[in-house]
């Protein structure tokens, strides 16, 4: 009993010497890149053992309204922060807040035709008519004439949204926005929208368990959960007019095709990217660090860990299913670090 | 005055005070008045997070069913509906259900049996909501599409209620999961009020020549009606406010349908749907302002209950408060 006493006591005395040596930084925000990044912190507490980064995956909306309040360091989201937002920040801090890419994702249509196990190909106009709630049955011209030889039943189409708020319903609607006039005109894009037509379920599972119960229906979700949940999704034809089907090099593609007119704030939307291999429905997920910081040991430590995030932490991304970020656009990065200070 | 004991007023503060009844009557004074306290915080806390929303909408938060979070455009309207449609579905189906397993397990069931059930009752009522939830998507939702929907269509098709398309997900779902949520609540705290009626009560209708049934149905549950109607309170307070398994049933649509078969919303499920990703300030306020309504609906509807049970009760007042 007394050694047992003892062996905690010293225990306890050994945490006390490393907490007060330990620096501690806390982010929150987007839930997509939490797997990487809870990865990403723990790989690199390996490295520096004094350094723990705390993540909590509260949502985009959260993240950036949490790093504005100042009750974080650090933000993420996979929407980059609008005009006002930003300016909310720059009047609350007196300075202006980075946005980094980090890696990238992409949002797949998926869909339970009973009857149908091909790999179907969707044109934007497609997607936008079945969304809008324009085209209501599935073989309708829009959809049978690229998919020639499939036999489409002549059923109504069950159209299936996220409810909750979601970086996925934003990078969905910023590309229907950006193929169909008519979708921006009339719904638009954001983490929730009003959706002309359709059944909400909640979370990914809500609404691929949704799809799964509901003959003839259609869905989007994260390609990563796509992936890590064996399901079946389709093709999209991207701005060069090619169908492709979503894949890690697809969406790194998507980016290269973008990098060439990244914006030096790195606020930038790459649905709908140019390129023959480019996958349209393609995102950025985002860190929001801001430019001021007046503890500098958190100011380095964090400038530390985005520079090995940007290098050797890349190597982690694609076992977990989430597509590189292109050379070009980590160059640009790595020089945007120094603008933190 | 009545909280104090019958000697309080001949007795000096100090001595009772040393007595401990003093110390005893603030600190339970205390713990009464927080509850209030704490209302009055809650209201005041969802009225000032939603000045925004408020001063832009006025009125017409409640009169409008758009809900457009790009436009900024936002209306109550179809969430109360969903909210209110979903809770009279649920009552209509676990009031009747409830109170007649309550009366089967306090009057006719065996008491061996009758604790037994009532330990598993009070294990459904522990359950969280989110596992209602998953039982619904994954139980009662592929029934109500399969088999439910269309055999209600075939039968009551002709009533506005069982018309149009049928998903699965929709008011009715969400009612019946509700139901079978509340089902336990109004169980338990029945049958504990009919186990407390008096044996006199009893004794006095079979000795005038009632029957078992009689006496029962005639007698006790009268007797008892305050407290059931208790329980149904409670049932409806958790209706109106259920989140989680709502959320996951309802099919999350902002639209007044007279359908049951149709997709809607409730306002609990889309403040718990928006709340953490709404990015402009007037959707977080809006969102707050739903609370708020959400927060009346249950008083209002809470206050009607209670004039209902005054009204009854000085009806019958000799068989209640004999």
């Amino acid at each position: 009993m007394k050694r047992i006493a003892g062996i905690a006591l010293v225990l306890l005395g050994v945490t006390a010497v490393l907490w007060a040596d330990a620096l501690s930084i806390n982010g929150a925000g987007a839930t997509f890149p939490f797997p990487i990044y809870s990865k990403w912190f723990d790989e690199y507490h390996k490295k520096d053992a004094k350094l723990q980064i705390n993540y909590q995956p509260i949502g985009s909306g959260g993240g950036i309204k949490q790093v504005t309040e100042g009750t974080v360091d650090f933000g993420g989201t996979d929407g980059p922060m609008n005009d006002e937002q930003i300016k909310a920040y720059e009047e609350k801090h007196k300075s202006s807040i980075l946005h980094f890419p980090t890696v990238l994702g992409a949002v797949v249509p998926t869909y339970n035709i009973p009857g149908v196990d091909a790999s179907l190909k969707f044109t934007p106009a497609a997607l936008a008519g079945i969304f809008l709630g324009k085209v209501t049955k599935w073989n309708d011209p829009l959809i049978a004439g690229p998919n020639k030889g499939v036999n489409l039943p002549a059923e109504d189409i069950v159209v299936v949204h996220r409810a909750d708020g979601s970086g996925t319903t934003y990078c969905w609607t910023d590309y229907l926005s950006k193929v169909s006039p008519e979708w921006k005109d009339k719904v638009g894009k954001g983490t929730s929208v009003s959706w002309p037509v359709g059944l909400g379920g909640k979370g990914s599972e809500g609404v691929t368990g949704t799809v799964k119960n509901t003959p003839n229906s259609i869905t989007y979700v994260e390609l990563i959960y796509a992936e890590a949940n064996k399901i079946a999704y389709g093709e999209v034809q991207n701005a060069d007019g090619i169908f492709v089907k979503a894949s890690l090099g697809a969406v790194s593609a998507a980016a290269a095709g973008a990098a060439k007119d990244m914006p030096d704030d790195f606020r930038v939307s790459i649905t709908n990217a140019p390129g023959k291999t480019s996958y349209p429905i393609s995102t950025f997920t985002w860190l929001l660090i801001p430019e001021k910081f007046s503890d500098a040991a958190k100011r380095d430590a964090l400038k530390g860990f985005v520079k090995w995030a940007l290098g050797d932490g890349q190597n982690y991304a694609e076992s977990l299913s989430y597509a590189k970020l292109p050379k070009e656009v980590v160059a640009k990065e790595l020089k945007a670090i120094n603008k933190i200070q | 005055m009545p909280s104090a004991g019958p000697r309080a007023g001949s007795r000096s503060f100090l001595s009772r005070l040393r007595d401990g009844d003093e110390i005893a009557r603030l600190a339970t004074l205390i713990f009464a008045a927080s509850v209030v306290l704490l209302t009055i915080l809650l209201v005041f806390e969802l009225w000032q997070q939603s000045v925004l929303a408020r001063h832009k909408f006025g009125f017409e938060f409640f009169g409008s069913s758009t809900w457009d979070p790009i436009a900024e455009h936002f209306g109550a309207l179809a969430f109360i509906y969903g909210t209110i449609v979903t809770a009279t579905v649920a009552l209509l189906i676990a009031v009747p259900l409830g109170i007649g397993a309550a009366i089967f397990l306090a009057e006719l069931a065996p008491a061996r049996l009758s604790d037994t059930l009532e330990f598993f009752i009070d294990l459904l009522a522990a359950v969280p909501s989110v596992i209602y939830g998953l039982l619904g998507v994954f139980i009662v939702v592929p029934l109500m599409r399969r088999y439910v929907d269309p055999s209600l269509k075939s039968i009551l098709g002709f009533v506005p209620l069982f018309q149009g398309p049928a998903y699965g997900l929709g008011f009715l779902t969400a009612g019946i999961v509700l139901a079978i949520m509340v089902i336990p609540y109004i169980i338990s705290v029945s049958r504990e009020v009919l186990l407390s009626v008096p044996r006199d009560q009893r004794e006095a209708a079979l000795a005038l020549g009632a029957t078992h049934w009689e006496s029962t149905w005639k007698v006790v549950v009268p007797f008892a009606r305050t407290g059931i109607l208790g329980s149904v309170f409670l049932a409806l307070a958790r209706s109106l406010g259920e989140t989680m398994a709502v959320a996951m049933v309802i099919g999350n649509n902002p639209k007044i349908s007279a359908s049951l078969f149709s997709a809607g919303y409730s306002i609990a499920a889309v403040i718990a749907n928006e709340l953490a990703e709404a990015t402009s300030e007037l959707h977080t306020q809006s969102l707050i302002e739903l609370g708020l309504v959400l927060f009346l609906l249950t008083f209002v509807l809470n206050g009607l209950a209670r004039i209902l049970i005054v009204v009854t009760s000085q009806r019958g007042a000799g068989s209640v408060r004999a």
